[in-house]
Order: C-alpha cells, then sequence, then structure tokens
C-alpha cells in the first residue's frame, strides 16, 4: 500500500458522521487523516507516494458490515474457508464480518474463538468478529461460557442455524448477557411447526408436495423473544426477518420501548417463494422464502426503521451436496458477491435513500455489536468501499470467489457494484 | 415432450392424446398375441425407491408388452445403501444406455431433478407428496370409458388428499377438463388447492350428493399416529364408504380406488365388490396408458 | 410451390376398383376364405369400396377389417412425433384364410412390410396378397403387389396424394411436383 492514497470528488456516504455529500478522503499509513467535502479549502499536504483513485461518479461508503455469516471453519472447509469466505466479502465490499459459531466444533468455547482469530490474522482479508454460542454444543440445554468467549473476542451470542427451543433457557441467555451488554441474536424458528418443512407452507408447497414451514413458526418464536427481552432486560436481536408477522410484531415492541433490533436478508426482499419453483434447491433457504406479501411488508420495515440492519447470512455449501432431491438438499444461499447489488435496488426503487441504505449495512450493525466499524471517522484504518451505481454486471456463481456457487440469482443482470475495495491495507479494484 | 414428470407440465391435448392413444392399446391387450415390436431394442430401467407392487408390476408388463428390454433397480439390495448419491446413481445407470427411467422416490421433485440431468426419458411414477401422473390418466380413461366424457362431470375425491399424490395428480387433470371437483375429508387432511375450482366438504354426506363418481383414497396408517384423526373407527363413522353413503351419489354412479384397499377403514367390502366398483378395471386401463405413455414419448427425435 | 396435376379422376377410380375386384375373383377362382383388410388410413375406406363392388358381383359378403401398422414401423424414435395409433379391427379368424391388404399407395414397401408383420401376430393366413391403387415405384424392399390400379413413375421429390369422398373430398389422385 502506497504512503498516501487520495479518493477524489466521490460522493462520500458516512450515516455516522452524517456525512452526504460530494468530497475527498485521504488516507495515510493506512489510516483515514481527512474526510473533506469539495468545498473545504484545505490542501493536502505533499506525500512521498500518492495515489490518487478518481472517484468521481461513483459512491464512497465505510467498509460494509455484514453481522450474520458463515465461515465454516473449523470443520466444514469444504464448502467454505475463512481464507475464501472473507475474500468473497471483500470481492462485496465486506470489510467486517460476523461468523456465526455453528461449526464443527461448535464455536461455544475461547479455544474456538482464538482459532478462528488467529486463522483470520493469517489468512483472512478481511476482519472477522466472532459470534459465540449461547449453548454448549447449540444443543440447547446448558449456557456456553460467555463470559470467556467475549474477552477471547465474541462480540455477540447465538445459536444460530438453529432456535433455542427452551424459553426457560433463552430467558437464562438474555438474563446473563446483561453482564456483558453484548446483544443475543436469536434464530427464530418453532421446530415443531416448521416440523420437517422444506420451503414457506402455502399454496405453492400444496402444489409442489413440499412440506412446509408456516410463518407461524417464526412469528411465534419472535413474539416469544420480545417478551423475554422485556421480562429480562436483555439485548435481542432477531436473525433474517422474513415474514409480515415478524415485522409488525417488532414494530410493536419498538414503540414500547423494547430493546430488540432486527436484521433481514438481500433475498427476503428480493424475492419470493416461486423461486422453488421446479425443485430450484438453490432458493432453499431457512427461513424460506415467503410471498410477496411479506415481501412487501418487509421493504416497509427496512422503510420506516423497524428493520435496523441487513446482513446476507451468507450459507455457502458444496456443489454437491445442492445436487440432490430437494429434501436432502441443505439450506442456505451463497450471499457475498450479490448482497450489495440487491441493496442497491431499494435505492432505484426508491424505498430508501443511499444514506438510509448506508447505515443498515454500516453503522447500524457496528453500533449493535459495539464494534469500531462500518465508519469513515479520521484515525480509523482504511476500510472503505466505492460503489458504482450504474455499473451493470450478469451474476456468473461458478466465478464467484466463494466456494458456494449456491445462489438463485444465477444469471440475473444486476446494476449497481462495488468496483474498489480497501482493507486491511490492500486496495482490491473489481474492475479488471 | 421428452418427459413425463406431471400433469401440472401437461396441456389438455397432450392428456387428450394419451388417453386416445391408450385406447389403441386396450385393444391389443385382448388379442391372443399381447405383445407388439413398437419399442424393440429400447430399454428401460424400473427405479423404485419405494416399494410398490402393483404400479411396478403393471409398468413392467406394459414395458415387455412393448418389447422393450426391462431392467429392475430396488433399493435394498442397491448401491445407494452404499451410500452413493441418487446423482451418481442415476450417472452410472444412464451409463448403461437406457431409453427410458421409471421411477418412484420418497422425495417430491426428485423425477424433475432428473429429468434435468438425464438424457433418457423420464416417467414418475410417484415422487413424495406431489405426483403420481399415470394413475391419474388411468383414473381419467376408466371414468371416460363408463360415462363417455369428462365434461361437467361431480367427482368427489375422499381423504387424505394432502398426502396423495394420487388425489393431487387427479385433482390437476380433472380442472383442465371442467369437472366439478370436491374434495372431502377431515380437516387436517385437505390441503389449500383454491387455484383448481374445488368445492371442499368436511361433512361426506353433502359431498357424495349426485356425484358421478366417487374416488376414494386410502388412509396410509402410519399417519394415524400424528393427530391427523383420532382412530380409523372415527374415520370411518366420517369419512368412509359404504352402502348407505354410496346411495346418495347418482345411481349410476361409480366407485374407484387406486389400491391397496383398506377394507373396513376408507371403505366397506360390500361397496369394493359392488357392480358400481370399476377398481379392477382401473387395473387393466393401467396397462394400456403406461404403454401409451411410453409410445408417445419415445417418438422424439434422435438428435433433439 | 409446387404443380398439382391430376392423375385420376372420379370415374377412372371407378373402373379401377371394379377391374381390381373381378381380378381378385378371378385371381382366387371365387370368394371362399376371403378376407379384405385395409391399411390405415389409406387403404381403409379402398378395403371396403372393394368389398361392396365384390359382392356386387358375386351377391357375397366379403369380411372386412382395417389394421394399423404404427407399433410396427421401423422408423419409431427416429421421427420427432409418434404416429397417431388408429383402431384395428379384424373381424375374422385370420388362420388358413386368404388376405387381401389393401392400400392407397406403394412406395417403398415398408409399410406393406409391417402390414404383414403386424397381420402375423393375430394368426397364420394361407396366402397374403396385395392390391394398391398406386404404384409409385421406388422400392426398397423386395415387395411387390399382386394387384395395381395404376403404375406412376415419379421421382423422388414428388408426391401423391389420394382424395377420397369418404372423408369429405372429392374423389380424385393427385401428383404433387
Amino acid at each position: 500500500m502506497p504512503d498516501a492514497i487520495l479518493i477524489k470528488n466521490g460522493h462520500i456516504v458516512d450515516p455516522s458522521q452524517g456525512i452526504d455529500e460530494v468530497g475527498d478522503i485521504l488516507i495515510e499509513d493506512g489510516k483515514i487523516t481527512e474526510v473533506r467535502s469539495q468545498k473545504s479549502e484545505v490542501r493536502h499536504k505533499e506525500k512521498e507516494s500518492l495515489r490518487t483513485i478518481d472517484a468521481a461518479g461513483l459512491y464512497i461508503f465505510p467498509g460494509l458490515v455484514d453481522m450474520h455469516v458463515h465461515l465454516r471453519e473449523p470443520g466444514f472447509e469444504y464448502k467454505e474457508t475463512i481464507k475464501t469466505g472473507t475474500m468473497a466479502a471483500v470481492k462485496g465490499g465486506i470489510t467486517s464480518v460476523c461468523c456465526m459459531p455453528n461449526t464443527n466444533p461448535v464455536n461455544d468455547n475461547k479455544t474456538v474463538t482464538e482459532f478462528i482469530l488467529r486463522k483470520t490474522y493469517a489468512e483472512g482479508s478481511c476482519y472477522v468478529y466472532p459470534i459465540g454460542a449461547i449453548t454448549k454444543g447449540q444443543k440447547g440445554e446448558e449456557l456456553a461460557e460467555m463470559t470467556m468467549m467475549h474477552e477471547a473476542g465474541c462480540v455477540a451470542f447465538s445459536d444460530d442455524g438453529r432456535p433455542v427451543t427452551s424459553s426457560l433457557i433463552m430467558r437464562r441467555a438474555l438474563e446473563y448477557s446483561r453482564v456483558l451488554n453484548v446483544p443475543i441474536i436469536s434464530h427464530c424458528e418453532d421446530m415443531s411447526l416448521s416440523e420437517g418443512g422444506v420451503m414457506n407452507e402455502g399454496r405453492l408447497s400444496a402444489q409442489m408436495g413440499l412440506r412446509g414451514i408456516p410463518y407461524a413458526s417464526e412469528d411465534a418464536m419472535v413474539a416469544r423473544d420480545i417478551i423475554l427481552s422485556e421480562l429480562t432486560g436483555g439485548r435481542l436481536h432477531i436473525a433474517h426477518v422474513s415474514t409480515e408477522g415478524s415485522v409488525r410484531l417488532l414494530r410493536q415492541a419498538k414503540e414500547r420501548g423494547v430493546k430488540v433490533t432486527a436484521e433481514t436478508c438481500p433475498h427476503y426482499f428480493t424475492i419470493t417463494e416461486d423461486a422453488v419453483k421446479g425443485y430450484n434447491t438453490n432458493a432453499k433457504v431457512n427461513p424460506p422464502l415467503r410471498t410477496q406479501r411479506d415481501v412487501d411488508a418487509i421493504k416497509e420495515g427496512l422503510r420506516d426503521g423497524t428493520i435496523d440492519v441487513i446482513a446476507t447470512d451468507h450459507a455457502p455449501h458444496h456443489r454437491d451436496e445442492k445436487l440432490q432431491e430437494f429434501d436432502k438438499s441443505p439450506s442456505g444461499i451463497s450471499g457475498f458477491e450479490t448482497a450489495l447489488s440487491l441493496c442497491l435496488r431499494l435505492v432505484h426503487e426508491g424505498v430508501l435513500t443511499m444514506s438510509q441504505l448506508v447505515e443498515k449495512i454500516t453503522f447500524a450493525p457496528a453500533k449493535i455489536l459495539g464494534i469500531n466499524a462500518g465508519t469513515l471517522k479520521v484515525d480509523n484504518y482504511a476500510d472503505i468501499t466505492i460503489v458504482d451505481m450504474n455499473r451493470e454486471f450478469k451474476v456468473e456463481s461458478e466465478n464467484f470467489l466463494s466456494k458456494g456457487k449456491n445462489t438463485p440469482f444465477d444469471g440475473w443482470t444486476l446494476k449497481g457494484m462495488p468496483v474498489i475495495t480497501i482493507c486491511k491495507g490492500k486496495i482490491y479494484d473489481w474492475r479488471s | 415432450m421428452k418427459d413425463l414428470v406431471g400433469i401440472k407440465e401437461l396441456s389438455r391435448n397432450e392428456i387428450e392424446l394419451i388417453l386416445n392413444t391408450a385406447s389403441s392399446f386396450k385393444d391389443i391387450l385382448k388379442r391372443d398375441i399381447k405383445k407388439v415390436p413398437a419399442l424393440r431394442g429400447k430399454t428401460v430401467v424400473n427405479l423404485f425407491f419405494e416399494p410398490s407392487t402393483r404400479t411396478r408390476t403393471s409398468f413392467e408388463l406394459a414395458e415387455k408388452r412393448l418389447s422393450t428390454d426391462v431392467l429392475n433397480f430396488s433399493v435394498p439390495t442397491s448401491s445407494v445403501v452404499k451410500g452413493e448419491s441418487l446423482f451418481d446413481t442415476i450417472k452410472t445407470i444412464e451409463a448403461y444406455g437406457v431409453d427410458f427411467i421409471v421411477m418412484r422416490h420418497s422425495s417430491s421433485g426428485t423425477p424433475h431433478f432428473i429429468a434435468r440431468n438425464v438424457n433418457a426419458s423420464v416417467i414418475n411414477a410417484g415422487d413424495g407428496i406431489n405426483e403420481h401422473p399415470t394413475q391419474a390418466l388411468l383414473d381419467a380413461f376408466s371414468i371416460i370409458e363408463k360415462k363417455g366424457s369428462l365434461e361437467g362431470l361431480k367427482i368427489a375425491i375422499v381423504g387424505d388428499i394432502l398426502h396423495s399424490r394420487v388425489a393431487k395428480s387427479n385433482i390437476y387433470l380433472l380442472s383442465k377438463f371442467g369437472v366439478n371437483i370436491r374434495l372431502i375429508g377431515p380437516p387436517t387432511l385437505i390441503p389449500d388447492m383454491t387455484d383448481h375450482n374445488v368445492e371442499v366438504f368436511y361433512e361426506m354426506d353433502e359431498g357424495l350428493k349426485d356425484s358421478d363418481v366417487i374416488m376414494m383414497l386410502r388412509i396410509q396408517m402410519e399417519r394415524q399416529g400424528r393427530g391427523f384423526f383420532p382412530s380409523t373407527l372415527e374415520y370411518f363413522k366420517n369419512w368412509g364408504l359404504d352402502i348407505r353413503r354410496l346411495k346418495l351419489a347418482k345411481k349410476d354412479a361409480v366407485v374407484m380406488h387406486p389400491g391397496p384397499m383398506n377394507r373396513g377403514i376408507e371403505i366397506s367390502s360390500d361397496v369394493a365388490d359392488s357392480k358400481q366398483s370399476i377398481i379392477l378395471e382401473q387395473v387393466t386401463n393401467g396397462l394400456a396408458v403406461r404403454m401409451a405413455v411410453m409410445y408417445l414419448l419415445s417418438g422424439r427425435s434422435e438428435n433433439a | 410451390m409446387g404443380m398439382m396435376k391430376e392423375l385420376l379422376n372420379k370415374k377412372d377410380m371407378e373402373r379401377i376398383i371394379s377391374r381390381i375386384a373381378h381380378e381378385i375373383i378371378e385371381k382366387n377362382k371365387g370368394t371362399e376364405n376371403l378376407c379384405i383388410v385395409g391399411i390405415q388410413r389409406g387403404g381403409v375406406h379402398l378395403a371396403k369400396r372393394l368389398a361392396n363392388r365384390i359382392k356386387d358381383i358375386e351377391n357375397v359378403d366379403i369380411t372386412v377389417g382395417s389394421l394399423d401398422i404404427s407399433l410396427y414401423r421401423d422408423d419409431i424414435g427416429i421421427r420427432k412425433e409418434q404416429p397417431v395409433v388408429r383402431k384395428t379391427e379384424i373381424p375374422c379368424d385370420i388362420t388358413d384364410k386368404k388376405i387381401v391388404l389393401v392400400d392407397d399407395v406403394l412406395f417403398t414397401g415398408r409399410s406393406i412390410r409391417a402390414a404383414m408383420d403386424a397381420l402375423m401376430d393375430f394368426g397364420r393366413p394361407a396366402q397374403i396378397q396385395l392390391a394398391v391403387l398406386i404404384d409409385r415405384g421406388h422400392r426398397e424392399l423386395p415387395i411387390r403387389a399382386d394387384y395395381v390400379g395404376k403404375n406412376i413413375p415419379t421421382s423422388m421429390s414428388e408426391s401423391i396424394e389420394v382424395q377420397l369422398e369418404e372423408e369429405g373430398l372429392e374423389d380424385r389422385v393427385l401428383l404433387q411436383t
């Protein structure tokens, strides 16, 4: 990395500082030293090696923060590794990720946490903040050693992949987490209602002869967790919101002042259960793709702030695993390399302003997790994503940097993509 | 068309073509020499991942009557038990040079998945709780034989429709032909089929009034323990077909059942053996319909 | 767009049917054990006409049947669409009988080969004879007709169309170049 980089004339959007205007950013020795609007008078100092990036017509965001990803390492390296996953994230303009603990072994103790961080240091292209398990082995029976994991580097706790079925355990987790003031991230699914379901329950699942997961499975547990959060005062964060009902419950809870935040994923505001037609395993995801009503409700939830964050739930699987009978195929979408483009559609459609969008993918998640990321504050290390709103590209999953090629968006033409990512002292230009 | 994966994918014209062709094949079954050389030199593999006697035997006989070479592949003795993936199993079979794969599998959508990945013609002999297209075709054939045409008939389908691929395929077929379809059963076992012009009845007596055809479905005993209905006795009381109920339908109504029957649970013996029952004809027609399907699928150009 | 030329008209066809009917009676020394079978589609109506004509001459009813050969063809799986399977009705036991197969146009001979195979699956006829309205040449198999309405040499690019009253058209035979 050269001693100094000047990014000129880009449209800087940094909600953490209330910036939304054209300007320049100066980076020296890897840190942001100046962020100034075009109208400012101050000249930059001359430096030995100065590289100028012309960002005219482009947007400059803080590096994106993705608070829900699956990096699969340790244990499932055939699906993805920290090395390949973080590289794919950077391609998507994402410079900080939080990895879920459903690895093998589960990240329910500080040793696994330390392993993940060591691997990241050695091979990771972006920053990784591990999320520890709520219960040992994610079995839902005994609380895991949260304070030790927190000390080792975990920024939140979740049993994601699975719900915490026992209300008592969830209560305890929320109470206990108050010691650390970290969020408990809940994967809301009532397993007895899901009952072997593989897609959204409704007319389409009946027609396709596939068992369905009713919306009630998610809504019932969202309601339960909100009530437990009220009871305990613990910080609750609802993962991957997919239904109209969840949005409604969250809106009401927030009005009451409950300490709850929520995230959704790009596929839940872009496609519906129709994507599963033809038994397309690449559209098999949990929670499942729902109906147009749910899509509309989620967009509304994003617009009015009920949903605070957009995360990818990046869930790579091996090609062979998706080349199976629909029932047997694992759920998940490899999301890093399409996320930002799908998010930009919300701006193209007028659902969110650029500033509102950027907040949901940078500052809002960083604030919930209490990490110093998602911002262009002076003196921070430069994690920056430069975006071309107008550049079109065709999604070709075969060329993904992620090992996971499983996406229902393969073949789509998307408009708007990250063209340059600056992270951990490296500059990546994706235009070639 | 290369494959027959479901009735949903067929047009009304295609269904009529199959039924007309089946008519000619039924004539062949009346001859002394019941075999024709039409598919001589072609190979078919019967790939049954679920146990089945009647459907498999029916297909096998149909295949042999067309002079096809037949291979049978049944799971317990197969490599699948050794952990081979379905994809690999199919590709291996394809490498043997088969022209047709007739398959039954417990996962819905499996024939669609296979058809996308092989050159052979795939015929769905039942996939999970999705479809059983040849059954619906032979049911339609049997009804037309007795009633002349499907248009305007009142047809009642009774039982566990939620889990019945036979019922689903029948609903998709009959709704393309202007049939007044009535679904009768407990609320726990009737799925949302409102897209297909059906009337739902929880009271069997109501639903049977004036029907031309009554299709009884098998109650799958394994379901009973999972809370869909309290007991078989209660089931028969509410949704079983006995002589009294049969009289509520039209005088010349026909009774059908895909088999095997649970006598006394969904249908009483005196109804099953009555003159109005065309259950055995269904079996004979199954042969003709399956021959017709294979004949028509074999017609695609080698270079297509 | 080629040219259409009328080769035979209604009167011509009537005379041919009459002549062939007489030839059949002559060759078989009467009508005993005779059965006429028309090949679907072209031969079916012609078979009936022949039987009627023979009845006019000899005052005897001749059994008439129809035979569909789709399932015996040698080009199944090569054509893009399967030929429609039509009615086969052989109203008598053909074993030991003299069968006169009837077709409208004799061309490569493959249809006749298929018809003979189909017929054999019904029994063991004493004899099979062949009557055709038109023989257009270009045989690919060693097949010949016993009774021919008219020999019309054609080229491979031409085609012959037989139109019949029973199908709602005027009786005639056309040559399309």
